[in-house]
């Protein structure tokens, strides 16, 4: 088996799909850890019971997805070597630290508190305790700043030179590898489209009991669902905009360093020398180098990129054919992203006006969408990855090192194998994980979600049953 | 290339300190995992994975730093080991995925708790196989062409790397059988003492065996340890492991609570030590050295300042949470 396959091809395949899976968890438990201490700290200062619930609730959720996220990341910290070993020759000098910084200020960080976090309420009492789940989420986001600033480093590398045995080496400052010129506008990006995409599962968790408590009690705290929902809302009114912003922003710096990649994004084949149209859809089609039965709307695109509706715009065919990335992908998901970040737009907008004539929880349609939508960010993160990564290619290191010359000097059966395994296993294992946490998410939040209500079950996942026992009350 | 020796030498320390705290600290959990079937069902599994489940993920961390570590200071290193060993590594890989969910996933599903059991046992034994065979692998060497991989992709597969395997899956039931006589009581304590007594027996029969085999992989070796009169300084690694293995017995014939995993991270600590002097000055027998594999001094000086502020903040807090989560476990509620 795999013999007759090219191992480049297998290896990228194999990489994305694990990051990928990987990121799924991450961009959850970014935004829900966060979520996790705003609850908290709301408990802390109103004392209302409801607060804890609903932390209760979610850290049930955080844990599994929490999990997940930890066991596909360790994958990823290996794969570099295991796939891409020429690539970890070359760029280990200057990318390793970045990691290296990672693993000191962020993962020790999480998983040192986590313990804590989940099963510590009654031992070291609430304001620890509290401390606790803001270092969880603070290893959060520096988990996202050092690997972020390693991957645009890759995309818009700076403060480097090569050496003579072909490494890449830091040459001047340290922060110009870390501030490489597309970091910030990742960042941001990314970690707002963490915090959309909670606000999103969340609200639709709120949603779905509004929905159905509207019908008849079912079992789960109206009051919950009620808070849930309104922070979602709250959520996507403010940040959906700011997202939409950052990624004009973003995409305006692409412009600068990376102009392949926006040319993929816009299907743009051909040169405009006045005005370039936006393409809305259309079927890019890479051999004949056109966009077939394209819906455009003439100098929008020029007016976005250059806030100039004549402004020329080159295309690719300015770029060598084996230097352009596979456009249709790039161009499709492009649009599913941006097309999602509309949609969340739009759903901001709603529940503004359903919450300024009072009707926040009165409008089915309005609940029926934010269920609809609750996986949305999901979507749109992957989408915008697979933006970035596809839209980067051939390289892995921008320009300057091609993904063919980075790969590890496996045979075809090898990665193909090993692939295999990887599809088999995280389909398995995330799949049955996820659908334990829509089962979670489909409970409710119960009043008093401390207290045992069946038997010893262990709250938090984890929570250690004698200990809740003792207790009265779980952790 | 720009390589600072001295620098080189810390981080190799570095990673080795990073690699050692990873082998007892998750090493204790695999062992619990492997042990499992062993325990009744019920409250004396409940036991034993409250023994570990607030600490197994900062313990899985270390790996982290290991893998990370290498990639960052002997970048060449990483890239050569990597696919040198790639099924092993992937499987231990998956074999941490499986033991990881695992943990959460039986609490969530009392129906497929059996499976989820089992997928704990199989994955934190694969894991630990596929560490050992790694272990036993590098140290017989690895084929380098240019800077990369110059072998085949079974050729990790040998009596020998199936012997490291097998003794480090003993090794970690061995510590995991000791962090339970610390953590647990009564029946369940009962029953990790008559383990640990099994697996000090199987650990110790292995670490000979494989000291035993270990001159014959190369003339270096050989020369290394039998050699007079390096033989006085290598002689004492061999000593120190009898005097820990009979304190051992005693702890375990006194029914001490505490001691018996001490002094089995001991025996750990002294099969390390014998391991770097196997090596040495090597990162990957029989080619590469540690400073043909170093990154330039700039990498490793900026890392450097990171650890130097970082491991002492992180040894901090990690203490604290097992301070924490002190004493017995589970015991006496039910
Ligand atoms: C909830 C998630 C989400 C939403 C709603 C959007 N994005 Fe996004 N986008 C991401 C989440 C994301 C991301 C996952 O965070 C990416 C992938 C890599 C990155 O830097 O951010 C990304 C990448 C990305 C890129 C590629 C940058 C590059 O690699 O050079 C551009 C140009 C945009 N986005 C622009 C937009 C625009 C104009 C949006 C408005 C509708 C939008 N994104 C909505
Ligand atoms: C977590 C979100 C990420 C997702 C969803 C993602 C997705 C992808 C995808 C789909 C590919 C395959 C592209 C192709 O081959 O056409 C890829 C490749 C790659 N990505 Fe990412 N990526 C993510 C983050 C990162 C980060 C943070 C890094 C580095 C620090 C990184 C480094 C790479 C490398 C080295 C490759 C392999 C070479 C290549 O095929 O370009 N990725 N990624
Ligand atoms: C190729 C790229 C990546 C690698 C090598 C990688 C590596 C890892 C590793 C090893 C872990 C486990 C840490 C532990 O033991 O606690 C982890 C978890 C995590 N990673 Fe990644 N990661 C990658 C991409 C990303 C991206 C793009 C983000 C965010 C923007 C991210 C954010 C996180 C977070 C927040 C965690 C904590 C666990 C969780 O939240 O689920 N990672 N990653």
């Amino acid at each position: 088996m795999f013999e007759g396959f090219d191992p480049v091809i297998l290896a990228r395949i194999q990489f994305g799909f694990t990051v990928s899976f990987h990121f799924i968890f991450p961009s959850f438990s970014i935004g829900l850890a966060s979520y996790l201490a705003v609850l908290e700290g709301l408990w802390l200062r109103t004392g209302k019971a409801v607060y804890l619930d609903l932390f209760n609730f979610w850290v049930k959720i955080f844990a599994v997805a929490f999990a997940m996220g930890v066991v596909s990341g360790i994958v990823m910290s290996y794969q570099f070597g295991t796939n891409w070993s020429v690539f970890s020759d070359k760029t280990g000098p200057v990318l390793g630290p970045l990691m290296a910084y990672e693993v000191l200020t962020a993962f020790f960080l999480e998983a040192g508190f986590l313990g804590v976090m989940l099963f510590g309420r009654e031992k070291v009492g609430p304001g620890l305790h509290f401390a606790a789940t803001c270092m969880v989420a603070l290893g959060t986001f520096i988990s996202a700043f050092w690997i972020l600033s390693a991957n645009s480093w890759m995309q818009t590398p700076t403060g480097y030179a090569v050496n003579a045995l072909g490494q890449f080496v830091m040459k001047g400052s340290w922060l110009d590898v870390i501030f490489n010129p597309s970091f910030p506008y990742r960042l941001i990006h990314t970690v707002t489209g963490a915090y959309l995409t909670t606000a999103l599962a969340v609200g639709g968790v709120g949603a779905w009991h509004l929905l159905r408590q509207r019908r008849a009690p079912d079992g789960a705290s109206p009051e919950a669902a009620r808070i849930m929902f309104s922070m979602a809302m709250w959520m996507a009114a403010i940040v959906a905009p700011i997202q939409i912003i950052a990624g004009d922003e973003h995409g305006l710096n692409t412009l600068a360093h990376q102009p392949a990649k926006i040319m993929a994004m816009e299907g743009h084949f051909q040169s405009h020398p006045k005005g370039a149209p936006l393409i809305l859809f259309g079927l890019p089609n890479q051999t004949e180098q056109r966009v077939d039965y394209a819906v455009e709307i003439p100098k929008l695109s020029s007016l976005i990129l250059k806030h100039d509706a004549d402004a020329p715009l080159a295309g690719l065919d300015t770029i060598a054919r084996d230097k352009q990335p596979p456009v249709a992908i790039v161009f499709w998901s492009f649009r599913v992203m941006v097309g999602l970040g509309m949609a969340m737009l739009g759903l901001g907008l709603w529940s503004l006006l359903a919450r300024a004539r009072g009707k926040l929880y009165d409008w089915p349609w309005l609940h029926r969408a934010g269920v609809l939508m609750s996986p949305a960010g999901f979507v749109a993160v992957i989408a915008g990855w697979i933006t970035t990564e596809v839209g980067r290619q051939p390289y892995t290191v921008y320009g300057l090192l091609e993904t063919a010359k980075s790969v590890s000097p496996l045979a075809a059966p090898a990665v193909g194998a090993s692939l295999v395994a990887f599809v088999v296993v995280y389909f398995a294992v995330f799949g049955v994980g996820t659908w334990y946490i829509l089962k979670l998410m489909a409970k409710g939040v119960q009043a008093h979600e401390t207290e045992l209500q069946d038997g010893p079950i262990r709250t938090a996942g984890t929570t250690p049953a004698p200990q809740v026992l003792a207790g009265g009350t779980a952790a | 290339m720009n390589v600072n020796p001295e620098l080189a030498m810390i981080w190799a320390g570095l990673i080795a300190f990073a690699v050692f705290a990873y082998v007892v600290l998750d090493g204790f959990d695999l062992g619990i995992g492997i042990l499992f079937p062993e325990f009744a069902v019920g409250e004396e599994r409940d036991q034993a994975m409250n023994a570990i489940a607030p600490v197994w993920d900062g313990n899985e961390t270390w790996l982290v730093l290991g893998g990370g570590g290498l990639f960052a200071a002997f970048p060449l290193a990483y890239a050569i080991v990597m696919p040198a060993f790639y099924p092993p590594i992937i499987a231990m890989l998956l074999g941490l995925v499986f033991r990881g969910v695992a943990f959460e996933f039986r609490w969530r599903d009392p129906s497929h708790r059996k499976f989820w059991d089992f997928a704990f046992t199989a994955g934190s034994a694969t894991a630990a196989l596929a560490q050992g065979i790694i272990l036993g692998a590098l140290l017989q060497g690895v084929t380098v062409a240019g800077r990369g991989y110059g072998g085949g992709w079974l050729d990790w597969l040998t009596p020998f790397s199936l012997l490291t395997g097998g003794s480090v899956v003993a090794g970690y039931a061995l510590l995991g059988a000791c962090w339970l006589i610390a953590k647990t009581e009564g029946q369940a304590q009962a029953h990790a003492y008559r383990l640990a007594r099994r697996y000090g027996v199987i650990t110790l029969v292995a670490i000979i065996a494989v000291s035993a085999a270990t001159p014959f992989l190369s003339h270096g070796y050989a020369m290394r340890w039998l050699a007079f009169p390096g033989v006085i300084v290598t002689a004492q690694v061999p000593l120190l492991v009898t005097i820990a293995a009979f304190l051992f017995w005693r702890a375990l014939g006194r029914q001490a609570q505490y001691a018996p995993f001490v002094l089995a991270l001991g025996i750990f600590a002294l099969s390390f030590v014998g391991l770097g002097i196997s090596m040495y000055p090597f990162i990957i027998p029989p080619d590469v050295t540690i400073w043909a594999a170093a990154a330039p001094a700039d990498s490793q000086g900026f890392m450097l300042v990171g650890a130097g502020i970082m491991l002492p903040v992180i040894l901090g807090y990690t203490g604290w949470a097992y301070w924490v989560f002190r004493g017995k476990v589970g015991a006496g509620y039910h």
